[in-house]
């Protein structure tokens, strides 16, 4: 049951709280027992890695934040696009650039 | 050019309905939240870049005890859930126990802070404090700066039980509880991103 | 007690120093004893201090930067004289210790306390009334950035007299930041002014993104904004978005010099290069956050004083969202030559050429919206004339020095040098003054001058020149920039000719300065009774009596158009009296904002000369601020609708009594455009 509040967010339920936790130490238990069991080659390990950490962003996202393709969310989902865009470019634009001057200059 | 600031006395939750305060007031937050994002992605770049500058000293995996990092994360975690569970209650009416889920999620998050103070205290005794490398330089400021952004949501979680207490659930104060929780719920995504980038990566 | 500050630290023996000092503070002196004098001090208190106005809080920011526009100009001018004397073996009159403070002050007096102030000022007066809104989303917020601000102003003005200003560049760059390469007071006096001012500008950025999304009025959508709202609104963006980072990288060389971190020192794992690579990840956008205001004032400007729509609306918005983007995409065209490959210069330098393709469209807009129009050539028409031209230039060495190996050749020259002055001052500034000159009249009930604002364009416009062709000239000689001395004896007439180019620049700040004395004097002359102060008007804050009320409109206007003020006087409705009129609700003034940057401006104090404890005692106290503030419930009052009546009926007698139909559109407008 999701509806907006007069407080001008989009709320959430028991449900989306209770699935959302436990959807989160799944991800967690996952991604740090992938590196302290050293079951996996270290390629195959960074991927689980940053897979766990993208869904389990994703999870408090939408279980915590109420993110849903709601009208009312429309602006903040679009924010947030541009953010994560933006993040994109400067992390990794950095990393680009400076590995590129590190091997050239250092 | 004289405003009467003598006029009639205006009462603030019904100018928050008419102008829709709390809406605009949400989405500045939001906006605020993603320049807080890209706050942090500059310090993650700086930690990426700074990675491997160990300048002799030590790397992720000789500091980092990763069972000690589990346990916070799941504090931090289990607080984000509480607090969820504190807007509930909000929605529902229930001043009492508002109450009660801010007082948890306030104790497991400086549960957080203890255990992260306590983890700082410890490598700069040892010598690996932030001016010993680069790379321990960017590993206490990320981590530091969202440990600094916890705190103050505790300073903030402590000041809203107080209004909760005081003014009750008013609509200004149920804004600032959606705000704070938004924030919350933040800390702990950036949160992911730290262990995931920090703690697990710098371990391999 | 009093940390690393002793009475050393003032410069007595600097008799440049010292007569700044000495006269400013005797003209603070004489405003004091003014305002005292007339008993204005719980006017300025109530009316000014305490306000949460928009209109009032963007006239002070305006007012600050009019002020630190001497402070930086006094630097150009300083500066301009050294290089015209200091040739072969002449050691000019400022030693370098002096020259390099001069030079960073220059460039962060102008960039952060002139250009941002400005546009901030501008946008907070005029964004609110072009969308047909009572105020900003926050007002409170909106006092707290002004103020914080003004704090970091006011530690770049105290470094003046008490300690030294940085001496590393506006652009501060690692290693020579750390402490041991400047381990007096002015790195740190520069970063905390850039901290406090840049969280001021972040809290107006999230602001006016809500204002200008959330309260709109009724039928204003996104794409019957006026252009310059639309330029302010990608200004905003562009700010949420890159000052997080000059946060970050000022907090990181903070906490290099506070305790010992190593980010960017040339040791222990430290990356000097990283520090340009933040840097100008923000310092990018600023240039164009700087300038995108100026560009919406001259959308506005044009179109007005050519009587016509301005052509091509949709693609001007297109092109403004374009270069909102790729500003965030070519950073690194500041430091090609730091060592990159060719691979990531090749991008970047890229990147930065295709940012001239959207701004060539705005160019032709603006041409195409002035061709058949029926032109009146006015002083802001004159400015963006003048902007046009001149600005051209500067685009066209931008592209020059955007291709990396031709910047190779002029990094760090006075090629270099010329281009952003010829890109900054006219597609910054002149719109600042354009909007300055354009919007007075609406902000103060009076109009400026004409004959004055003219003369000042034009000493601006030709003094512009010989201040800043000269420099190319040198460029392509190869001399560097920031020398206090040099020896080549043919660089020097160039640098005569700058000098003088300087002084005529000068005399045009002059006519502005009585330009100003001079309309105040004639003010009851030239009154605008009207509120539509320049008779064509297209937009609707001049829909607003001159100066607004508070409330701005008494009632919410409802639009169809672009133009929409323009709309209504042809229709006849711009005047029509609404049925009946609604109590209305405004936020109350609070001294909360001013109190928060006085102690910020304490804490930034007590940082830079290490007094822990009175640090230690204004961060808990700026905390107990915000946290009185927000503890307060009563932050609104209600102007009664029969209050409202009032003041409205005393504006339509005062319609009528200057002749406009209050039934139809003002004699003056008529006839009516010739396109749409």
């Amino acid at each position: 049951m999701k509806h907006t509040s007069a407080t001008g967010a989009a709320a959430g339920s028991l449900k989306s709280y209770i699935t959302g936790f436990i959807l989160s130490v799944i991800l967690t238990t996952v991604a740090f027992g992938a590196v302290m069991s050293e079951a996996l080659s270290h390629g195959a390990t960074v991927v689980t890695i940053f897979s766990a950490a993208v869904l389990q962003i994703l999870v408090h996202l939408h279980y915590f934040l109420h993110l849903n393709s709601s009208s009312e969310a429309r602006w903040n989902i679009l924010a947030m696009i541009f953010t994560v865009l933006i993040m994109a470019l400067f992390v990794g634009g950095s990393i680009w650039i400076m590995h590129n001057l590190n091997i050239r200059m250092m | 050019m004289t405003p009467a600031q003598t006029g009639a006395h205006a009462d603030t939750a019904e100018v928050f309905e008419e102008h829709g305060t709390a809406g605009h007031q949400s989405f500045g937050f939001w906006l605020y939240l993603m320049s807080d994002l890209v706050l942090f992605s500059a310090i993650f770049a700086t930690f990426a870049v700074l990675s491997k500058a160990y300048a002799g000293g030590p790397t992720g995996a000789e500091l980092f005890d990763l069972s000690f990092v589990f346990i916070e994360t799941m504090l931090l975690l289990l607080s984000s859930a509480a607090c969820g569970m504190a807007i509930l209650a909000m929605h529902a009416g229930n001043n009492g126990r508002v109450l009660q889920w801010l007082a948890l999620t306030f104790l497991l998050g400086l549960g957080f802070i203890a255990m992260e103070l306590h983890e700082f205290q410890q490598l700069i005794a040892e010598g690996h404090g932030p001016g010993r490398s680069a790379y321990l330089s960017a590993f206490f400021t990320l981590v530091g700066t969202h440990g600094l952004h916890v705190a103050s949501g505790l300073v903030w979680m402590a000041v809203m039980m107080y209004q909760v207490k005081t003014k009750g659930l008013a609509v200004m104060v149920q804004a600032r509880l959606m705000r704070l929780s938004m924030f919350w719920h933040f800390l702990d995504i950036v949160w992911v991103a730290v262990f995931s980038v920090v703690y697990l990566m710098g371990v391999l | 007690m009093f940390g690393k500050l002793s009475l050393s630290e003032i410069h007595y023996q600097d008799p440049i120093v010292m007569t700044a000092v000495v006269a400013s503070m005797l003209l603070g002196l004489v405003i004091l004893a003014l305002i005292t004098y007339y008993g204005k001090w719980s006017y300025l208190w109530k009316e000014w201090l305490t306000s949460v106005d928009h209109k009032r809080i963007g006239v002070m920011y305006i007012l600050l930067a009019l002020v630190l526009l001497l402070r930086g100009f006094s630097d150009a001018m300083m500066m301009r004289g050294q290089q015209a004397m200091a040739v072969a073996g002449a050691q000019g009159f400022l030693p370098p210790e002096h020259y390099n403070q001069i030079f960073t002050a220059h460039g962060t007096i102008m960039i952060i306390f002139v250009a941002m102030p400005f546009l901030s000022g501008l946008i907070n007066i005029i964004v609110p009334p072009q969308i047909g809104a009572r105020d900003v989303a926050f007002p409170y917020l909106n006092a707290v950035s002004l103020w914080l601000t003004m704090a970091g102003a006011m530690l770049a003005m105290v470094s003046l007299g008490i300690g030294e200003f940085s001496k590393a560049g506006w652009s501060g760059y690692a290693p020579l930041t750390q402490l041991q390469y400047s381990p007096g007071s002015g790195v740190d006096y520069w970063l905390w002014a850039l901290q406090l001012s840049g969280l001021g500008s972040l809290l107006t950025a999230v602001n006016f993104i809500v204002t200008i999304f959330s309260m709109r009025c009724p039928g204003m959508k996104l794409m019957r904004m006026p252009i310059f709202t639309w330029n302010a609104l990608c200004t905003v963006i562009l700010i949420l978005f890159s000052f997080p980072v000059l946060t970050v990288v000022l907090a990181m060389v903070t906490l290099d010099r506070y305790i010992g971190t190593h980010f960017f020192s040339n040791d222990m794992g430290g990356n000097m290069m990283m520090y340009a690579n933040l840097f100008w990840i923000w310092g990018h956008p600023e240039v164009y956050i700087v300038v995108l205001p100026s560009f919406g004032i001259f959308s506005e400007v044009v179109a007005t004083f050519s009587r016509k729509r301005l052509f091509g609306y949709t693609s001007m918005v297109w092109a403004t969202a374009a270069i909102t983007v790729l500003s965030f995409c070519v950073w690194v065209h500041h430091f090609f030559t730091m060592g990159a490959g060719p691979d990531v210069n090749f991008v970047f330098g890229l990147a930065t050429m295709v940012i001239a393709i959207p701004t060539g469209v705005k160019i032709f807009n603006w041409l195409f919206t002035m061709y058949r129009g029926r032109i009146r050539f006015t002083t802001p028409m004159l400015w963006s004339m003048g902007f046009i031209s001149t600005f051209a230039v500067g685009g066209m060495t931008g592209v020059l020095l955007a291709a990396p190996p031709a910047d190779f050749v002029f990094h760090n020259s006075l090629f270099l040098v010329a281009h952003f002055h010829n890109v900054l001052i006219p597609g910054a500034l002149f719109g600042y003054l354009a909007g300055y000159t354009y919007w007075f009249p609406k902000v103060f009930g009076f109009s400026l001058v004409e004959s004055w604002g003219k003369g000042a364009f034009w000493c601006w416009l030709i003094g512009f020149y010989f201040a800043f062709i000269p420099l190319y000239v040198l460029g392509f000689m190869g001399m560097p920039r920031r020398m206090v001395f040099y020896d080549n004896p043919a660089w020097q007439i160039w640098l005569v000719i700058a000098a003088l180019g300087t002084l005529l620049v000068a005399v045009g700040v002059l006519c502005h300065i009585i330009q100003l004395y001079v309309s105040i004097r004639r003010r009851h002359e030239n009154r605008d009774l009207t509120g539509d102060a320049w008779e064509d008007g297209r937009t609707l804050e001049w829909a607003t009596a001159s100066p607004p009320p508070e409330y701005n409109f008494a009632a919410i206007p409802v639009v169809d158009d672009i133009d929409a003020f323009d709309e209504m006087k042809e229709k006849g409705t711009a005047y029509v009296r609404p049925e009946h009129y609604d109590d209305i609700h405004m936020p109350k003034n609070t001294a909360s904002g001013l109190v928060n940057g006085v102690l910020c401006f304490f804490f930034g104090f007590a940082m830079v000369w290490h007094i822990w404890w009175l640090a230690m005692a204004s961060l808990p106290a700026i905390v107990a601020t915000i946290i009185l503030r927000a503890a307060d419930d009563d932050i609104f009052y209600t102007i009664p609708a029969a209050e409202v009546q009032k003041r409205e009926d005393e504006r339509y007698r005062q319609l009528a009594a200057a002749g406009v139909s209050l039934s139809g559109s003002t004699p003056a407008t008529l006839p009516t455009d010739q396109e749409k």
